[in-house]
């Protein structure tokens, strides 16, 4: 209101503008031999305990590389994050950033809405976009989505592995003849994404499935669980996010419903979720593509190594080994594979983006390579393809006693060729609509 | 069977409601002594929860906990009171919404920096197991919230009609301008009421922390406050208790019976047109005074 | 407050038009002659499209809020209808040029801002803001339920078809932007005509006194409703822009409170009641937390980890909005007419001494 006032205000402003114009011309370019990550990180927000494990992972696990290895062949790795806060607008900000650094290897946003905001630039801009467990079910036709990789598991997969296991479960998949399912869904689109394939399951089973929404972001379930109460189904799966998980948990308890006969998908499986639940989690199961726990050498390393040495990501070491923190991991070793593969072709130097990418489709680690990667357990294997750009993943499944997950299956794998179709038809309208030539994957392999 | 289903529908919907009717008060308390919708509330609930949460797990004991969080909340309070709104007094409502908003970030931004970003349980020490009453279910944690909303409701009463400063409070409520003829001090009023507002946070933040897990996820609470203001009007504690029984048991009514045959997931919007209806026949709320101020 | 802003601009806007004309023109020139050829992809898909897409929807809230004095909290539920309904116009009426979608667009989410204006005949102040958040999830709500707004995409997120009007393609960072500043302009002239206009005046009349209003013969209902609708126009082609020339996918979560409430604050820190609040509102709304960012990162980057860096930054965006409404509730419009008031006088003064 008073004039100095105003006139500060007006100083501070010039200021921030000329910062501005200096921040602008920040983004020098890299050494030699160097491989960048952008990392579109979310540390702040709603989803906040997800994007800090994640991204911690991904970096603690880069960081080894570089500080156990010397890097990739001598390529050294660097990254820097940029914040998201989850939401789009913010993600495809950092894209139009980060891309101007030479030497991208490839995008891993850790969020649907930010991948689908970048499928057309990464095409454009021939970089690999990585949704590990999560993304575009039909990206997974690499033959349409030359350049978008849903490693380990998409969401129909997801769907199939739950399935497969309720079926071990029940001793067998024809026991599930007339058994009664819910899935709860969150109010979203990536809530809604399976309904069609439980649908399809359902049928090939002869199990019944009844599929009720929670709406965002599922801070009441009230409602919900008291019709599940009435209908009695011989199980839940949960498919939540966020806050709607543990509420999920205590209201089951408070209607008198098992937690071990609830089932989480993959964004319903972490410490987060169960936590804030207490006493109402113990004894429910989860699918994930990574074990939990610390006992794994690659672990091991980064806990010595990198934590050792002080330059640990988590801010608190607790979490270390937790399932976030476990899947950047594994998704960091994907990434570097897929970089130190496409060396043994290309060259022990900086990749561009698309050489990248064809590492990224010949990502084939067998059990025998995990292991010697120090990650024998912590995921099974993968196996990438032209046409297959999941790469099968396992799933295994985890049971919440309280305090930590303990692993409660065997490596499954989810009915591929049952989704197959569907993924397929999905993609190929998509080509249609958007004039994009699909690629033949056999000429392509002869090509190489 | 059918009955028994719809009464545990409806004794569930009515004890969610309190649920609402608590983080609404905190609304009330605020609206009717300065005008302001005040966005923060969220924040102040997140702040309180997650400072109290933060406190026990590095070994204080429970009641030390309490004590030192409602210190801080009452400093909060006082502080946005002084360095917000004061300064603001005389702007347009909406002026001073966006600035309660602003404090939002800010509350945020605090509560996350010095406890960090990490999702805490938060057990208050009561089960929450199903009960039956005759064959209805009722969850014993929904009835301590009831409990604790009516111990809120009874001293937020005494403290209007028996202290010094809570009848200032109502006769400033009544009519600013009379109370400042008076010679009531409207700068010590208002401070009590942001502490009071405050501390009606560290209930309503321990009570859904309980619940839902402490989390960012907790300042979303108040959208489910807003259409019980709407309802019971912004500036009426009873209306705020009855608005919040009625969008409870309405949103879980609605969810049960109308949901499946429009796919369910109505919740997030039933209470809004709910309440929009009801406001269409009888504009100024439940109990709401008869005065509609313009923006 | 109110009386002195609209003294403002019933009194400014003939006062000084030859300056203010000769800014716009220079503006233009610049936004259409210059910046295509020298900015880059980061300037344009990053600050410009975004920067025009949100400036147009506070334009639009502006008319709502600034002029009639109706608040609403829902204002993302509109974009959201004409993001909706822009790409389901180009898929299922493939012949229909698009820009015609766009104003049909636009009429769709006039329509569904006319239905949910109805409480405002019952209703004021926070009642009616409040209300208007049953627009903002229900339109919410219904988009994510039913898959034929999203054709049936099995994720709900739809990816819309390359820009291209008469022909010509748009697709490029320079084209889609282009593109929104030329429908940006066009709607703002609209605009800009229609606030000079009697129904302007009504509208001003409407948010300072009803009653006396109604007294003067302006037919209230009519009015208010009348705002909601043009408000609703002007937010659904923001929607549209923000669909096909910014983001390129539509997601209903990419519509939601966060959203509403980031336009209000354009028309709040811009400046009610004025056209180029709109403008400097969203200017300062999408570059300042960037440079917020980039600034925390270059000074103390190396200090700290970027969540303690992130959460500094939501302190301080936060202090400031709060602060910026304290030193300047008129809003970023009324700031720079003084400032523009106070450079004329230092000028003219010079000019006196010398001459």
């Amino acid at each position: 209101m008073s004039r100095p006032n105003t006139r500060t205000l007006s100083l501070r402003a010039a200021l921030l503008g000329a910062l501005l114009g200096t921040a602008a011309l920040l983004p020098a370019a890299a050494q030699a031999d160097e491989q960048y990550f952008p990392l579109q990180s979310y540390r702040v927000g709603p989803y906040a305990a997800g994007g800090t494990g994640f991204f911690g992972g991904f970096i603690d696990y880069l960081t080894l590389v570089n500080t156990r290895d010397g890097g990739v062949n001598g390529v050294k790795l660097t990254w820097d994050e940029c914040e998201t806060q989850y939401e789009v607008e913010r993600g495809v900000e950092c894209y139009k950033r980060q891309k101007n650094r030479p030497g991208v290897a490839a995008w891993n946003p850790l969020s649907v809405g930010i991948a689908y905001a970048m499928i057309d630039d990464v095409g454009r801009d021939k970089v690999p976009l990585i949704t590990v467990n999560h993304g575009r079910t039909d990206s997974t036709d690499g033959r349409v989505f030359k350049y978008v990789f849903p490693l380990l598991l998409n969401p129909y997969s997801e769907s199939s592995g739950i399935v497969n296991y309720i079926g071990t479960r029940e001793g067998g998949l024809e026991k599930l003849k007339g058994k009664k399912i819910v899935v709860l869904y969150h109010g979203s689109p990536y809530g809604k994404e399976t309904i069609p394939i439980y649908q399809l399951l359902a049928e090939k089973y002869g199990f019944s499935v009844e599929q009720v929404e929670v709406p965002h972001p599922g801070n009441e379930q009230q409602s919900q669980w008291l019709s599940i109460r009435r209908t009695k189904p011989d199980y839940v799966v949960l498919r939540g996010w966020g806050v709607m998980n543990p509420v999920a948990l205590k209201t089951a308890q408070k209607v008198g419903f098992p937690a071990d006969r609830i089932i989480g998908n993959v964004w319903s499986n972490s410490e987060e979720d169960v936590i804030p639940a207490g006493d109402a989690a113990k004894g429910y199961t989860a699918i994930t593509t990574q074990a939990s726990g610390a006992d794994y050498p690659v672990l091991q390393e980064i806990a010595k190594t990198v934590y050792g040495a002080g330059k640990g990501n988590l801010d608190d070491k607790k979490r270390i080994g937790s399932v976030y923190h476990n899947l950047g991991i594994v998704n960091g070793i994907l990434n570097v594979e897929a970089v130190r593969i496409a060396q043994d072709k290309f060259g022990k130097r900086t990749l561009t983006g698309d050489e990248v990418r064809w590492g990224f489709e010949h990502l084939r680690l067998d059990p025998a390579r995990v292991e010697a990667l120090g990650a024998k357990g912590l995921f099974h294997s993968i196996n990438v393809s032209v046409a297959n750009h999941e790469g099968e993943g396992r799933v295994t499944f985890q049971q919440w006693d309280g305090a930590k997950w303990k692993v409660v299956s065997d490596w499954i794998a989810p009915d591929w060729a049952l989704l197959r179709p569907i993924i397929e038809k999905s993609s190929l309208a998509y080509a249609a609509e958007h004039g994009i030539q699909v690629r033949d994957p056999a000429a392509e392999d002869a090509s190489n | 069977m059918e009955w028994q289903f719809f009464t545990e529908v409806l004794v569930g919907g009515l004890l969610s409601g309190v649920m609402y009717s608590l983080v609404a008060i905190g609304f009330v308390l605020i609206y009717k002594t300065s005008g302001v919708l005040n966005f923060a509330q969220g924040a102040l609930l997140l702040f309180a929860a997650l400072t109290f949460v933060s406190l026990t797990e590095r070994g204080l004991p429970g009641w030390a906990a309490i004590l030192l969080t409602l210190a801080a909340m009452t400093v909060i309070g006082a502080a946005i009171e002084r360095a917000v709104l004061r300064p603001l007094v005389n702007q347009p409502p909406i002026t001073l919404f966006m600035a309660t908003l602003g404090v939002s970030y800010v509350i945020e931004g605090a509560a996350q920096l010095l406890w960090g970003t990490q999702v805490h349980g938060l057990d208050l020490g009561i089960d929450d197991l199903p009960l039956e009453f005759g064959g209805v279910l009722v969850s014993s944690f929904d009835l301590f919230a009831a409990a604790v909303a009516g111990a809120m409701v009874a001293a937020l009463t005494l403290f209007f009609r028996y202290t010094r400063i809570g009848l200032g409070f109502r006769a400033v409520a009544d009519d600013q301008l009379a109370a400042l003829a008076v010679g009531l001090s409207l700068d010590r009023i208002w401070t009590a009421v942001w502490t009071a507002a405050g501390v009606v946070a560290l209930v309503a933040g321990l009570v859904w922390g309980a619940r839902l897990g402490v989390q960012f996820s907790l300042s979303l609470v108040v959208l489910k406050a807003l259409p019980v203001l709407v309802l019971g009007g912004f500036d009426s504690i009873a209306g705020a208790i009855v608005g919040g029984l009625i969008v409870g048991a309405v949103e879980k009514l609605a969810e049960v019976y109308i949901g499946p045959f429009v796919g369910g997931g109505i919740e997030g919007w039933i209470a809004y047109v709910a309440a929009l209806g009801f406001l269409l026949i009888r504009p100024s709320g439940l109990f709401g005074a008869k005065l509609v101020e313009r923006v | 407050m109110t009386d002195l802003a609209l003294e403002k601009t019933a009194a400014a806007a003939p006062h000084r038009a030859s300056p203010a004309l000769l800014g716009i023109g220079a503006l233009l020139i610049v936004a259409y002659g210059v910046l295509p050829l020298v900015a880059s992809e980061y300037l344009f898909d990053a600050i410009l499209t975004p920067f025009l897409a949100l400036a147009l929807a506070g334009l639009g809230l502006n008319i709502l809020t600034g002029y009639a004095g109706q608040v609403s909290l829902g204002s993302s539920a509109f974009m959201a209808v004409g993001a909706y309904a822009a790409y389901n116009l180009a898929l299922r009426l493939p012949g229909v040029p698009f820009l015609v979608d766009i104003l049909l667009a636009g009429l769709v989410a006039a329509a569904v801002g006319l239905l949910f204006g109805l409480p405002s005949l019952r209703l004021r102040g926070f009642y009616l803001a409040v209300s208007t958040l049953a627009a903002q999830f229900f339109v919410q709500w219904v988009f994510n339920k039913v898959g034929w707004f999203s054709n049936n995409s099995p994720s709900g997120i739809v990816t819309v078809p390359p820009l291209s009007v008469a022909g010509l393609p748009l697709d490029s960072s320079a084209g889609r932007y282009l593109f929104a500043l030329g429908v940006v302009t066009a709607v703002t002239l609209a605009v800009w005509r229609l606030v000079e206009s009697p129904t302007g005046r009504a509208l001003v009349a409407l948010r300072d006194h009803e009653t006396a209003a109604r007294v003067i013969g302006i037919p209230v209902l009519r009015v208010k409703l009348l705002a909601f609708a043009v408000s609703s126009f002007i937010i659904g082609v923001a929607g549209v822009l923000w669909a096909f020339a910014y983001l390129r996918t539509v997601e209903p979560a990419g519509f939601n409170l966060d959203r509403s409430f980031q336009i209000l604050f354009i028309v709040i820190i811009g400046g009610l009641a004025s056209l180029r609040g709109a403008f400097l509102g969203a200017a300062l709304i999408v570059v300042f937390p960037l440079l917020l960012s980039r600034l925390g990162e270059a000074l103390l980057g190396g200090l700290f980890d970027s969540g303690v860096l992130e959460m500094s930054q939501r302190i301080v965006l936060g202090l400031l909005i709060v602060t910026f409404l304290i030193a300047e509730p008129a809003g970023l419009a009324a700031l720079l007419d003084r400032l523009w008031n106070r450079a004329w006088n230092w000028i003219s003064g010079r000019f006196r001494r010398t001459g």
